[in-house]
């Protein structure tokens, strides 16, 4: 689904790539969750897969990027739209503003794609029940919490049913339970093989339990790629800047004390109970 | 500096009930988390602690000034509040002007607003930013750029509307370095998150808020033991409170360490 070989940009103005000679293949199907220090490229790479990078952004851009067969360079934004679906990190530059109502906003995109009527509100009903808006159809996206406003961003592209859903931390202001509900939905979209997953994410628990893969970047480069126990429980981690999470802490300086045995770290909760038991 | 909301409620508008009789109080040098689901109205009462809103009934006062009777502008000299999302808050066109619009704007004289502004900085880890303009920034830098703007002011009470989001783990251990230096200065910090384990680590009590009412005000490591009531808000307790519960030993652990001592002991 997507094939990036040796992709390096440059923002217009910079001095540095934001993506360094960067290459990564990933089968249709997939979770992957992508994870980094602040400033290592994470959103960089978002908007490459889906086509902002070049098409808005400019700059320089050098390799191959291709998702779904298209050449993003090659293909202009319109074209990639019903393809590709980003959700933005901050919710607020996602909503149009030209709709009057949460259920409006979830149609706008399909509105303009011309899907007809009745399968436009089929899709937006189940959009919003999915990240449990439903009981806010009618009020203004202006009148929504900073969270809510977070799921009304999610609805609107589960609405578009992509083949590539990239999400930048697309949970950064729900509570857990609406974190929950995102990551369920997330895994139950991509085991029906239709759509990819790759989201940027900060919550380690979450991605620990609920994604196929882990992709580390750091300084435009792929640091660590693989299941998540292996590289959320790795050195590679620290190295990259990151923390790993506080059941892998806890395991680790439990090791390190000898009470516990020299098992890979555990990176969720049930594998922590498991360690430490 | 105390807070004192008493039976405040608030409907917007469009006629959404967002705060329901809410009263509590924040002792002066108190640490205080406020945890809730997403709409609960966690945002909006602390908008009323700075004035932003106004309580359609009940009584707010801020040390001894009555909330009503006193303008925004008049508050910010009490309430340092550091919104959710920094794009809300920036305007300048370099870090320094921004950091320094809030001391200056309470009549400082230049000598003392450079000052604080400057100490601020380093409070916040930007020194190096200062003559950078604020949108050239990492929307997480950005954060700490709105954090020094509020610490440049002095105020006896700060306001922290979700400090974690988006920050890398170098960014959290900054952010928890000036948590704690504020704490120690005896500023009262209202802290608010869906971070409990952030939350555990520097806060001595929660208010857990669900549909615009606070359903439960007690001690941090007392709240977040009691699965159900957090549940109720959407929330989860602590990973190591839920760990040491896998293990069965019931105790609120805030740090690794303490985990580890509790672990300790219980296989001796």
């Amino acid at each position: 689904m997507i094939a990036v070989q040796d992709l390096t940009y440059t923002y217009p103005g910079a001095k540095d790539p934001a993506l360094s000679r960067l290459s990564l293949t990933v089968p249709a199907g997939q979770v992957c969750a992508v994870i980094g220090a602040n400033g290592a490229g994470k959103s960089t790479l978002c908007h490459a897969l889906t086509g902002f990078i070049p098409h808005f952004f400019r700059g320089t851009l050098q390799g191959e990027l291709r998702v779904a067969d298209l050449s993003i360079p090659d293909t202009p934004l319109a074209e990639l739209a019903g393809t590709i679906g980003l959700v933005f990190q901050n919710p607020f530059n996602q909503i149009t503003g030209a709709r009057f109502s949460v259920l409006e906003e979830v149609a706008f995109g399909l509105e303009n794609l011309g899907i007809p009527r009745e399968e436009i509100l089929d899709r937006c009903r189940s959009a919003l029940e999915l990240t449990g808006l439903q009981n806010l159809a009618d009020r203004s996206p202006f009148d929504l919490s900073g969270g809510q406003m977070q799921r009304l961003a999610i609805a609107s592209m589960l609405a578009m049913r992509p083949r590539l859903l990239v999400l930048d931390e697309p949970t950064s202001q729900l509570d857990p339970a609406g974190t929950e509900a995102v990551f369920l939905h997330l895994r139950q979209l991509a085991s029906t093989g239709q759509t990819t997953v790759l989201l940027v994410e900060h919550k380690l628990e979450w991605i620990a339990a609920f994604a196929d893969r882990v992709l580390v970047l750091s300084a435009g480069s792929l640091a660590a790629d693989g299941p998540p126990r292996q590289v959320l429980g790795s050195a590679d981690l620290e190295r990259a800047g990151l923390r790993p999470n506080r059941y892998t802490l806890v395991a680790r300086r439990a090791q390190e004390l000898g009470l516990a045995s020299a098992a890979p770290l555990p990176v969720t909760l049930e594998q922590a109970v498991e360690f430490l038991g | 500096m105390r807070i004192r909301v008493e039976a405040v409620s608030y409907r917007y508008p469009s006629g959404v009930q967002a705060l329901q009789e809410v009263s509590f109080s924040v002792d002066p040098g108190e640490t205080v988390a406020i945890v809730g689901e997403n709409g609960a109205g966690k945002t909006t009462l602390a908008r009323h602690l700075n004035g932003l809103l106004r309580p359609q009934s009940g009584a707010i006062s801020i040390g001894d000034w009555d909330a009503r009777l006193h303008s925004v502008a008049q508050l910010s000299s009490r309430v340092g509040y550091v919104f959710q999302s920094p794009d809300d808050q920036l305007f300048a066109r370099t870090v320094r002007e921004e950091v320094a619009f809030g001391p200056r704007n309470l009549g400082w004289e230049s000598a003392r607003v450079r000052e604080c502004a400057d100490s601020a900085l380093v409070e916040a880890g930007l020194s190096d930013s200062a003559d950078r303009h604020p949108y050239d920034l990492s929307p997480s830098e950005r954060k700490f750029v709105a954090l020094a703007a509020t610490l440049a002011m002095r105020t006896p009470i700060v306001i922290l509307d979700e400090p974690t989001t988006g920050l890398d783990a170098s960014g959290v251990d900054r952010l928890s370095e000036i948590v704690s230096a504020l704490s120690r200065a005896g500023v009262s910090l209202v802290i608010i998150s869906h971070d409990l384990d952030f939350c555990i680590e520097h806060v001595e009590r929660a208010l857990v808020m669900t549909q615009g009412r606070i359903v439960a005000d007690g001690p941090v490591k007392e709240v977040f033991l009691e699965p159900e009531l957090l549940a109720q808000a959407q929330l989860r307790q602590p990973q190591l409170i839920r760990l040491a519960r896998g293990l069965g030993i019931p105790f609120a652990p805030s740090t690794v360490e303490e985990f580890i001592q509790g672990y300790r002991s219980r296989r001796r």
